[in-house]
């Protein structure tokens, strides 16, 4: 079943001075309920402004313009007010990049938890402090955080224990879909490790949909299903996570995985990717990775190649989906 | 062991060929001022604070046009209402109030920027020495700093101005410079120190360069939109300080300036001879000068944080 | 609890800094204060006794006496509130004459800082909240105007309009001439009359420093991750705008009340002058124009340790609003 589908999803910024910038174009996106699905793009590839515009919290100067966002049935695109706040309970939810700074420094781990229910306090429900303290720690065991953690303050936990403590606060909204930005990027690389262990084992317990935005392909890969990868605000490839380890079909996608270095090797070869992502505030002609392109071709100028079935999944390229033509033929 | 070859990335095919970076004619300096009024012109607010201090300025500038009568001679009838030939009214002793109110334009706006340059030099001063060096130095300036800060600035400048006997235009200048200094002194160390361990302040170091050149040529250059903002709030302090101590009677006898004309309303007892436009002018006069340099600030902020630029 | 320990010993050096500024500053003078002080006490009508002529030498110089000497002399007069005559006020002592206008002052001071800072933080979190629209500019044009305008000039608007023209309040002192002060309700209902001009003119003056401050904290807090993930959570907005945005911007502003202090207690000297209000300030005021030395001194040193001390009750009051300078 689908839990969120949306189509034709657009985001523009647009300061008051200089030039807009498009800088999620056209995208459609389908998750199923219970997937546990990877959005991968560099710096700049719109894969955080998406992750935003669906759980509908952009903020001016950047803007939903145009396409529909329907989670479980409702159109959220164009909620507002109460009916928005009512669908963050039991719905869709964010985590925010490495929960550093996403405790408010001045309430303690308890209240953050008290505030959270109180928002959504439904009538018959007991919101006394006892029943915080107990669902609280009760969370905060789910992801492996001793029941002290309640009484201590932001800046008396480590990186890796905030940011655990963001996901249980996600988690007391019993969420039917969390999008997870960035969750690991400023935590060293064992920690790292561990918290997206608890992800994983969380996601697979709860069987909630979980949406994994990252540059960090390795992380990505490793822990979902299916793996989406953006370049320049488009999603040019799509595919289960097996299958694009072990063969990608988008020019982009082989750079990407060609950046990566094995330490076990005895020789490697970094490839990397030639020239620099493009301006988006320019309107796109053609592919808008053409420029960087080893497969280039005259229609990649002209035309933007639509996402079309390619292996298990589809991608997004003139070249290879007129080889599987050829193929076919 | 691991050997890592770089393939260096073939010629990118679909690339534009390569556009020369012609380099600006204009001189540095200048096209910085340049950029910098331009920005804050952009800022709605700053906009008007510069309309205004240009006018004021102008009229500072052309007082012996723009004024009638010389703002000191005692010809005319004392304790006046506005009449054809003294627009204002007349003081007690029998002088042109809107000459005064003219010729104070001068007073007032150099008295602002004089000591507000002065308090800015000093507390850049301070401010950088004390956070570019920890240790000693850093903890008996900021100590000075911050009693400056807490004793409180209009008694103690009344208490100076009160003891040194003379009484000219830079006494004034020089006591209230001395008591502003103190709060952009501690926000420019702060920033200092915030700068002196960034990575470009220790690359400078370790290639060597003098200290000197490292504070002026690295840390200065930014700073600058803390500097401009700590001079525009210290001006608009030394502009209400400047009024403060003439309405006291602690200002020059022979200087005219719209604290001047406040003091000497309040002594004649302008408001029982009903003349209320001597306190309105004056102050409202002493009101815009410190708006304008406020409103400038905002701009100057707004640079500075980019959050707080209109959106 | 190093972050009070800290402030405690902050507190009790700068103390003894302001108190030997006293000390240092009619040294420094030209002249010798201390016989034109005791010439115009003598004038006065004062009789210069020994003892007179000592505690007069104390606060403004002895000549040829060693330096350390007169200072121990200076901390002990202190110690004991001796700060000898005034001859603006011959028939007290100073401290006499101090004690009378202090209460007057602490009142007036003390009630328009706190509803001012209210306010103005009120307004700062409204204007900050609703950045960029109608009501933001409003509020932020209008503290800015008010906040130029000079407070003794507000004060002679007031007076002139509100209580020379008009005669709804009255127009000078604190409290009715001839009437001795007294806890009766028909003198306080009195004094209350007659403080709501000077209270009116400072409070004016004073608040656009905490809107704006508050404003532009609240901006930039607003921006802050951890209000993002708090409207992500489907907080309500009252609770994201108060308990998130502006308790956390209130901070900086709690560490500026402090040191505004200095700035109130200055406006309060030129709008007592105005409207002949019997605190600190109209004595400052008076001791100025009449060159009173003995009075000024001992005025510095009375305000200048009250404000270390609200400064330092602010501090400790920090203490209990950031738990990040609460060490376990």
């Amino acid at each position: 079943m689908v839990l969120l589908d949306a189509r034709g999803v657009n985001v523009v910024y647009e300061p008051a001075r200089g030039q807009r910038i498009w800088s999620v174009r056209d995208v459609d996106i389908a998750l199923e309920q219970g997937e546990f699905v990877g959005l991968v793009g560099e710096s700049g590839s719109g894969k955080t402004t998406l992750g935003f515009a669906l759980t509908r919290m952009l903020r001016p100067p950047a803007r939903l313009e145009g396409g529909e966002i329907h989670f479980d049935g409702v159109d959220i695109s164009s909620l507002d007010g109460e009916q928005l706040r009512a669908q963050r309970r039991n719905g869709f939810a964010l985590v925010l990049q490495s929960g550093m700074n996403a405790l408010n420094p001045v309430r303690t781990v308890e209240r953050h938890f008290g505030d959270i229910m109180r928002a959504h306090a439904r009538p018959g429900e007991d919101g006394s402090r006892a029943q915080i303290r107990r669902r609280g720690a009760e969370l905060l065991a789910s992801v492996q955080l001793d029941a002290d953690v309640l009484s201590r303050f932001a800046h008396e936990l480590s990186g890796g224990m905030r940011q655990r403590v963001s996901i249980a606060l996600v988690l007391s909204l019993d969420p039917r879909l969390i999008i997870f930005d960035e969750p690991t990027t400023a935590l060293d690389v064992i920690v790292q490790r561990a918290v997206m262990q608890t992800i994983k084992d969380l996601q697979r317990e709860k069987g909630f949909t979980a949406l994994l935005i990252s540059h960090d392909l390795g992380v990505v890969l490793d822990a979902t299903d299916r793996v989406m990868v953006m370049y320049a605000g488009r999603i040019v490839e799509d595919q289960p996570s097996a299958d694009l380890l072990r063969g990608p079909h988008h020019p982009y996608t082989e750079g990407l995985l060609s950046s990566y270095a094995d330490p076990r090797a005895d020789e490697v070869e970094l490839g990397g990717i030639p020239g620099v992502p493009p301006d988006l505030s320019l309107a796109p002609a053609g592919c808008s990775f053409a420029p960087r392109c080893p497969l280039v071709e005259p229609i990649c100028h002209e035309v933007d190649p639509p996402l079309t079935p390619l292996g298990a999944g589809s991608a997004a390229c003139h070249v290879r989906a007129s080889e599987v033509v050829a193929h076919a033929r | 062991m691991t050997i890592i070859t770089a393939v260096p990335p073939p010629e990118a095919p679909g690339a534009l060929a390569d556009v020369p970076i012609r380099p600006s004619r204009v001189p540095g300096p200048l096209l910085f001022v340049g950029r910098a009024v331009r920005t804050l012109w952009s800022n709605s607010k700053a906009r008007i604070g510069i309309v205004l201090l240009g006018v004021i300025a102008l009229i500072a500038i052309f007082a012996p046009l723009i004024a009638p009568h010389s703002p000191t001679a005692t010809t005319f009838t004392p304790y006046l209402n506005p009449t054809g030939q003294n627009w204002f009214g007349t003081t007690g002793n029998g002088q042109d109030v809107f000459s005064q109110m003219v010729y104070g334009a001068r007073v007032s706006l150099l008295v602002g920027l004089a000591a507000g340059i002065l308090a800015t030099v000093v507390a850049v001063t301070i401010g950088l020495i004390a956070g570019y060096r920890p240790g000693v130095i850093d903890e008996v300036l900021s100590f000075v700093t911050n009693l400056t800060l807490v004793i409180p600035g209009i008694p103690l400048m009344i208490i100076l101005a009160a003891y040194i006997q003379s009484r000219s235009i830079w006494t004034i200048v020089l006591v209230v410079a001395f008591t502003s200094w103190a709060t952009g002194a501690r926000v420019i160390r702060s920033q200092a120190t915030t700068l002196r361990t960034r990575e470009f302040v220790t690359s400078a170091v370790f290639s060597g360069e003098r200290l000197f050149r490292i504070v002026f040529r690295e840390i200065l250059p930014n700073m600058t939109s803390l500097v401009a903002a700590s001079f525009f709030s210290a001006a608009t302090a030394a502009v209400m300080a400047e009024a403060s101590l003439e309405f006291l009677g602690l200002g020059s006898p022979d200087t005219v300036s719209w604290g001047t004309i406040l003091y000497a309303a309040q002594q004649q007892n302008a408001l029982l001879t009903g003349q209320w436009l001597l306190i309105l002018a004056p102050g409202l006069a002493i009101a815009l000068l410190a708006t304008s340099f406020t409103l400038i600030n905002f701009g100057v902020d707004a640079l500075s944080n980019p959050r707080l630029r209109e959106k | 609890m190093p972050y009070l320990l800290r402030k405690g010993v902050l507190f009790v050096v700068t103390l003894w800094a302001a108190i030997t500024l006293n000390f240092i500053l009619p040294r420094l003078m030209p002249g010798s204060p201390e016989d034109a002080a005791l010439g115009k006490l003598a004038s006065a009508g004062v009789p210069i006794t020994n003892a007179e002529r000592h505690a007069v030498e104390i606060q403004l110089g002895v000549p040829h006496t060693n330096v350390f000497t007169q200072y121990w002399d200076y901390l002990k007069n202190i110690v004991q509130f001796k700060f000898g005559h005034s001859y603006s006020f011959p028939s007290e002592t100073v401290a006499h004459t101090i004690g009378k206008a202090l209460p007057w002052t602490l009142v007036l001071v003390g009630a328009t800082t706190v509803f001012a800072f209210v306010v103005g933080t009120l307004l700062g979190v409204f204007a900050g909240w609703r950045r960029g629209k109608a009501a933001d500019t409003t509020v932020t044009l209008g503290a800015t105007f008010f906040a130029a305008f000079p407070p003794f000039w507000l004060g002679l608007l007031l007076l002139y309009f509100l209580a020379y023209k008009n005669g709804w309040f009255p127009i000078k002192g604190g409290y009715a001439e001839g009437a001795t002060p007294n806890w009766s309700p028909s003198f306080l209902a009195d004094a209350f009359k007659h403080s709501v001009l000077p209270a009116l003119t400072l409070a004016v003056t004073t608040l656009s420093g905490w809107v704006f401050g508050m404003r532009n904290n609240m901006i930039n807090t607003l921006g802050e991750d951890y209000v993002t993930f708090a409207e992500a959570n489907g907080l309500r907005t009252r609770t994201v705008a108060l308990l998130y945005a502006a308790r956390n911007a209130l901070l900086p502003n709690v560490t500026a009340f402090g040191l505004s202090l200095g700035a109130v207690v200055g406006g309060s000297v030129l709008v007592e002058g105005v409207f002949s209000y019997p605190g600190l300030g109209n004595l400052l005021y008076i001791a100025v124009t009449n060159h009173d030395f003995p009075l000024m001194q001992a005025l510095f040193l009375v305000i200048t340790v009250s404000m270390l001390v609200a400064i330092f009750v602010v501090d400790l009051l920090y203490a209990r609003l950031d738990p990040r300078v609460r060490r376990a």
